[in-house]
C-alpha cells in the first residue's frame, strides 16, 4: 500500500543556533551569518576593479546602482509605508535638474552638488506630494504618475532650464574611480541605513501605518507627519540617483522624467522580492545587465525582456530573494502522513 | 466640574441622523456604561468624541476645552484613548512590538518615561511589562508571536494594552468583552476594575450587561441616536423604553 507523503520545511540547525548570542560560538556560525552580507558588500565593492578592462560594463554598473536606489525607494514606500509610488522618474528628474542648477550657477563640484541636490530635491518632492498623503493605494499611484508628466510639460511650455534641449555642460567626475566608488558606497550605505531604520522605533511606526493607519492615529501619532518623513527618505534616494545621473551624463534634460525610472524599479522589486529592500537591489542587479545583454536581439529586445519577466513572475512570484533565503535557511524533506 | 461633558451632540450622515442631540457628562474616576441595540449609534458616539468622524453639531468639552473637530491624534494626546471594536493590531509585527508604536507617540513620551531606565525608558521592556499587566504570560512565547497569529482574546487585551501605553485619563472601551469566552471575560473584568481604581475614568460600550453592571455604577441607554434613559443599572433595566428598544413594542 502506498503511503501519502507531504513536503515539510524545517529551519536548519545552524539558523536556529545563530539566531541568538550563540552565533558567536563558532567560526562556522559566524560565517553562516556574514557570508550573504559579505557576498553583496564585497561583490559590489570589487565590481569596479573586476570590470576595469570593460569600460562599457563599468557604466552598466552605475546604471545598476541607480536602479537599485530607485527600487529601494519604491520597495520602502510600497512595502513599509503602504504607498505605491509610481513617481520614480519624478524624483530622478527633480534631483537631476537640481544638481545641474547647483553645478551650473553655484559652480559646486559633483561631490557637493549631488548630496545637496538630493537634500533640496527631497524637500521639494515631499512638499509637492504633501497634499496627496491622505490618499492610498491606486489613487496615490496615479497622482505620483502624473507629477513627472506635469513637470515635463511645464518645462517645455515655459522653456525653463534650456527647454527641450536640457542643460548642457554639467561638470563630470573626471576620475572614473571616484565616479564609481562614490555611487557604489552610497548605495550600500543607503541600503543598510534603510534596513536599520525599518527595525528602529520610527521604522516600526512607519510599518504600523501600512498595517493599520487608524490604530496609529489612535496612538496619538500624526500619520501625515510620519508619512511625509518616509516620503522624504524615499525621495532622497531617488533624487540622489537623479543628481548622480546628471553628472554622469553631464547633462540634465526632459528624458530624466521618462517612465523607465518609474517602471523598471517596480519590475526589479517584483523580481527580486519586495519587503526586504535587499530583494529590490538584487532585482536591479539582475534586470539591468539582462536588458543590456538583450541588446543583441535588436528591435525585439523589449519583447524578450518582457517574456523573461513574465516567466519569472509566474514561476517565482514570491521573488528571488525570498526563494533564495528559504533555501539558505531551511531544508525540505518528505514525511509520511 | 465634570471631566467630559457632551452637549447636544448630533451627527448626520446625509439624511440619516445617527446621533440626535446626545447630552451626558462624566466625572473623574467614574465608570459609565453605554448600552443600546445594534445600530443605535454607540460606536458613532465614540468616533465623534475621539475625532475619528466629525460631529455635525454640539459640543464636546474635555477638561474645560472644546475638542469637537480636533484631529484624533491631538485628542489622544489630551488623554482620551479608545479601543476599537474590530481589533486593529499591526499584524506583521510581533505582539510586543505593537506597543512600541503608542510608546513612540508624544503622549507616552510625556507621561510614561518613568517606567523604564534611560530618557524614555527602554520601550521593549515597557512593552513587555504592559503585556504582562493585561495578561500575556511573560515567560511564554506569546508576546513574541506575530500579532496576526494571535487569537481574539489576546487581540482584545492587546487593544487594551495599547491604550494603557498611553496613560489615559479617560479610556473608552468599545465592546472589549464581545467575542470572548466566559473565562476570558472573567479575567478581563478585574483588569478594568483595577484600572478604574488607579484613577482612570472609563466609558464602556457593552452588550454583555451582566459583566458591565459589575463595573459600571451609571449606565446610559441610547436608541436610534437618542438618549432614552440614564441612571443606575437597576433603573435602566426597569425602564419601559429600554425594554421596548431591545425587545420591540
Amino acid at each position: 500500500m502506498q503511503t501519502e507523503k507531504r513536503k515539510e520545511r524545517i529551519d536548519r540547525g545552524i539558523k536556529i543556533r545563530s539566531d541568538g548570542i550563540y552565533a558567536l560560538s563558532s567560526w562556522r556560525e559566524i560565517t553562516y551569518l556574514i557570508a550573504p552580507r559579505f557576498l553583496l558588500i564585497g561583490g559590489l565593492l570589487a565590481a569596479p576593479l573586476l570590470l576595469h578592462f570593460f569600460p562599457y560594463w563599468q557604466k552598466v554598473l552605475l546604471i545598476i546602482c541607480i536602479y537599485a536606489l530607485l527600487s529601494m525607494a519604491f520597495d520602502f514606500l510600497a512595502n513599509y509605508v503602504g504607498l505605491v509610488c509610481l513617481g520614480g522618474s519624478f524624483f530622478v528628474g527633480v534631483g537631476g535638474y537640481g544638481a545641474a542648477l547647483l553645478n551650473k550657477y553655484l559652480l559646486l563640484s559633483p561631490l557637493i552638488s549631488i548630496p545637496l541636490a538630493a537634500l533640496f530635491g527631497a524637500a521639494f518632492c515631499t512638499l509637492l506630494l504633501l497634499p496627496c498623503l491622505p490618499l492610498r493605494g491606486v489613487y496615490f499611484a496615479i497622482i505620483t504618475l502624473m507629477y513627472p508628466l506635469m513637470m515635463t510639460r511645464i518645462i517645455e511650455a515655459f522653456e525653463l532650464f534650456g527647454g527641450t534641449n536640457g542643460m548642457m555642460d554639467i561638470q563630470g567626475f573626471g576620475n572614473p574611480w571616484i565616479e564609481q566608488y562614490f555611487l557604489v558606497v552610497a548605495t550600500l550605505v543607503f541600503l543598510f541605513a534603510l534596513r536599520r531604520l525599518s527595525v528602529e522605533d520610527l521604522g516600526l511606526v512607519i510599518r504600523g501605518i501600512k498595517d493599520n493607519d487608524q490604530s496609529v492615529r489612535a496612538s496619538g501619532i500624526n500619520i501625515t507627519f510620519i508619512k511625509a518623513q518616509a516620503i522624504f527618505y524615499a525621495s532622497f534616494l531617488g533624487c540622489f540617483a537623479g543628481a548622480y545621473l546628471a553628472h554622469v551624463y553631464m547633462w540634465a534634460g526632459l528624458s530624466m522624467f521618462a517612465l523607465d525610472f518609474s517602471i523598471i524599479p517596480i519590475a526589479a522589486t517584483v523580481v527580486g522580492g519586495g519587503g526586504s529592500l535587499l530583494g529590490a537591489v538584487l532585482g536591479a542587479i539582475l534586470l539591468v545587465p539582462l536588458s543590456e545583454v538583450l541588446r543583441a536581439f535588436g528591435p525585439l529586445r523589449i519583447v524578450v525582456y518582457s517574456l523573461i519577466l513574465t516567466v519569472v513572475i509566474v514561476i517565482k512570484g514570491e521573488g528571488l530573494l525570498n526563494y533564495l533565503s528559504r533555501k539558505y535557511h531551511q531544508f525540505e524533506r518528505w514525511v509520511e502522513i | 466640574m465634570a471631566m467630559l461633558t457632551v452637549n447636544r451632540l448630533t451627527k448626520k450622515f446625509g439624511g440619516i441622523t445617527a446621533l440626535d442631540g446626545i447630552d451626558f457628562s462624566i466625572e473623574k474616576g467614574e465608570v459609565m456604561g453605554v448600552i443600546g441595540p445594534n445600530g443605535s449609534g454607540k460606536t458613532t458616539l465614540i468616533n465623534c468624541i475621539t475625532g475619528f468622524i466629525k460631529a455635525t453639531a454640539g459640543d464636546i468639552i474635555f477638561n474645560g476645552r472644546n475638542i469637537r473637530g480636533m484631529k484624533p491624534h491631538k485628542i489622544v494626546n489630551l488623554g482620551i484613548c479608545r479601543t476599537f471594536q474590530i481589533m486593529r493590531p499591526y499584524s506583521s509585527l510581533p505582539a510586543y512590538k505593537n506597543l512600541i508604536i503608542p510608546l513612540y507617540g508624544p503622549r507616552a513620551r510625556k507621561t510614561g518615561g518613568w517606567r523604564g531606565g534611560g530618557r524614555h525608558g527602554d520601550r521593549n521592556i515597557i512593552a513587555l511589562d504592559l503585556l504582562e499587566e493585561v495578561g500575556f504570560e511573560r515567560e511564554s512565547k506569546v508576546p513574541y508571536k506575530l500579532a496576526g497569529t494571535l487569537p481574539t482574546g489576546y487581540l482584545k487585551r492587546l487593544e487594551l494594552a495599547r491604550c494603557l501605553a498611553l496613560n489615559p485619563d479617560l479610556l473608552i472601551c468599545d465592546e472589549v468583552f464581545s467575542g470572548l469566552s466566559m473565562s476570558e471575560i472573567a479575567s478581563m473584568v478585574p483588569l478594568i476594575e483595577k484600572l478604574n481604581k488607579s484613577g482612570v475614568t472609563i466609558i464602556m460600550i457593552e452588550h454583555r450587561l451582566k459583566e458591565l453592571f459589575r463595573v459600571a455604577r451609571r449606565v446610559m441607554a441610547i436608541s436610534y441616536g437618542e438618549k432614552i434613559v440614564e441612571g443606575s443599572p437597576e433603573e435602566v433595566m426597569a425602564n419601559e423604553k429600554v425594554k421596548e428598544a431591545y425587545l420591540g413594542a
